[in-house]
């Protein structure tokens, strides 16, 4: 009988916080600015320039800990991580190993299995590492420091996901809880949001773990799923083979779907972490702890429950909305606007997302304003546009923002209302059409659909259909 | 001096801090290390139990900025320290993961 194994994972996830300025000192952390445009003698390790701590990292980092339940360090510090790579200029990072900022925490997911806690070790607030550009012409590498000292919290998960679908519903789960506090975009594509997976396999039934890798470069879903499920079979693979898995980092590489030990651990891992001499401790008080709990932003478990009760929305509905922060605070602005919750659901459950999907964006590109969507809803159920005037018209609202009232206008998109005009129209497609009108009137249900079809034309589309209906089955009575 | 420092220790500390040394440098590097260590014996000599470990003399915390960019674009002055400049980057040995 073969053997049975399990996997156990662990996460590491860097969130680069949505601070306007770096951690350590005033250069702004605005993502794709021409290289090293955004640095300074403090992020690029100069002798002699000191840090000064950004208190809004500190905020950030306390409003994540509280939301996922962890213990906030009242008294917390930074230490030194030494070690050597151009991307660090300083030749070591400020980070924190002794005394984190949150501590014992958990996140709760929902997998096909039921619900399950995922336990949060630390979080801990450390600096950004520069880029490195390999230059193929000159054999060397460049380096931009843009992102040096850029914030960052890395949250260390316990070893308590069995699965790539419990990694992934972690993830997303992280992924909303921090959007929603407005601490991070969380995008995995642009690497604000980061996981390395801490993997190992063991029998079924054993106690102690297996010796595990730490997997790096994951930056989709998609590549996490894939590289868990490669590292899986690669370890299963060599215990089978009665060999040893050795304790290495790997690096992913999602087109080859395969993974590589990264530069080597024979340099040795001694990072001789101290306590960083740069920057004083950090005191929480009672008195910063609960104002930072007293803005805490209602989160998607709030949110999901309200949507239902108060708006009437149903449950996978509310799941769509409240899927990503962006939908939500325009579902909410909407609706505060035109009262119509469900009308403004269904435009963004429908039409949005069909748009969205078009042009290969997240909710999160979404650059229309809800006053717009809110207009047209009451444009359309005052009867002033019909549906179809009424989806061409959101098309350009969500990709160019337009004031439906003022497009309708000047577009000449409004109904006709007028009931003479209209069966005049009719009157002409019916005499136009005889073999139409033959057909329906020989039973062909389908042929009248035609006839509507030509009064829309000749109308421009800008006629109730409703109504174009009912004249055409009274002309052919 | 009670503390004596291995070859194998002066050599792997020499790595960790990317340090080359002659011969002469790393005997007396040896000893200077074993001094230290003499000196942390006799601290350790102390009771501390009780005692909270000390990470900075003054007794000041909460030193903070507010989150303002005030700092703008200093990248010429900034590439002035670089031993090599391309396309507005610092140039290094490459450098493999």
């Amino acid at each position: 009988m073969s053997k049975q194994y399990e996997t156990v994972i662990g996460l590491e996830v860097h969130v680069e916080l949505a601070t306007k300025t770096k951690i350590f000192c005033s250069c702004s952390t605005a993502f794709g600015g021409a290289p090293n445009t955004h640095t300074c003698p403090v992020c690029t390790g100069m002798p002699g320039s000191l840090p000064v701590l950004n208190k809004k990292v500190v905020e950030y980092a306390m409003a994540v800990g509280l939301a996922t339940n962890c213990t906030i360090t009242r008294h917390s510090k930074f230490d030194r991580k030494n070690y050597f790579y151009p991307d660090n200029p300083q030749n070591y990072q400020i980070s924190q190993l002794y005394a984190p900022i949150c501590r014992d925490g958990y996140v709760e997911i929902e997998t096909e299995t039921g619900s399950k806690k995922i336990g949060i070790h630390e979080i801990h607030m450390e600096e950004d590492a520069g880029k490195l550009i390999h230059d193929e012409w000159e054999d060397c590498s460049l380096v931009d420091y843009n992102r040096s000292g850029v914030p960052l919290i890395e949250i260390v998960s316990e070893p308590d996901m069995r699965s790539a679908e419990e990694v992934i519903a972690y993830l997303d789960k992280l992924r909303l809880i921090i959007q929603y506090l407005g601490a991070s975009d969380c995008k995995l594509q642009e690497g604000s949001m980061r996981a390395d997976v801490n993997l190992s396999v063991r029998e079924v039934g054993a106690k102690e773990f297996g010796t595990r890798t730490e997997m790096k470069n994951l930056n989709s879903f998609k590549a996490i799923g894939r590289a868990i499920e490669g590292e899986r079979q690669r370890q299963i693979e060599l215990l089978k083979e009665g060999r040893q898995v050795i304790q290495e980092t790997r690096r992913w590489d999602d087109n080859k779907e395969s993974s590589h030990a990264m530069r080597s651990k024979e340099d040795a891992q001694d990072y001789r972490y101290f306590p960083e001499p740069d920057l004083v401790p950090i005191d929480i008080s009672e008195e910063w702890l609960e104002e930072i709990k007293a803005c805490q932003p209602e989160l998607r478990t709030e949110k999901l429950k309200r949507y239902k009760e108060e708006f009437e929305i149903p449950e996978y509905d509310a799941q769509i909305l409240t899927g990503s922060k962006q939908m939500a605070d325009m579902f909410e602005a909407a609706t505060a606007i035109c009262k119509k919750p469900k009308k403004v659901s269904n435009w963004l459950m429908v039409e949005t997302m069909r748009l969205l999907k078009e042009a290969g964006q997240e909710p999160e590109d979404m650059r229309f304003s809800p006053e717009h969507l809110a207009k047209l809803i009451e444009l359309a159920d005052a009867g002033t546009i019909n549906s179809s005037v009424a989806k061409e018209v959101f098309e350009h609202i969500f990709h160019e923002d337009v004031d439906p009232e003022k497009y309708v206008e000047e577009k000449g998109l409004k109904t006709v209302n007028d009931e003479g005009a209209l069966r005049e129209t009719i009157e002409r497609i019916v005499a136009a059409n005889p073999q139409s009108v033959a057909d329906y009137k020989g039973g062909k249900e389908k042929a009248l659909g035609f006839l509507v079809g030509q009064t829309m034309k000749e109308m421009k589309g800008k006629a109730n259909p409703g109504k174009v209906n009912e004249i055409l089955k009274e002309l052919l009575k | 001096m009670a503390n004596i420092i291995s070859d194998e220790t002066i050599e792997y500390v020499g790595i960790l801090a990317k340090l080359e040394l002659s011969d002469e440098e790393k005997e007396a590097a040896k000893k200077d290390m074993g001094r230290m260590l003499d000196y942390i014996d006799k601290l350790n000599e102390l009771d501390t139990a009780g005692v909270e470990p000390m990470s900075h003399v003054f007794p000041v915390s909460n030193v903070f900025r507010e989150d303002q960019v005030e700092n703008g674009d200093d990248r010429e002055e900034m590439l002035a320290n670089a031993p090599k400049v391309k396309d507005g980057m610092y140039m290094v040995p490459k450098t493999v993961e």
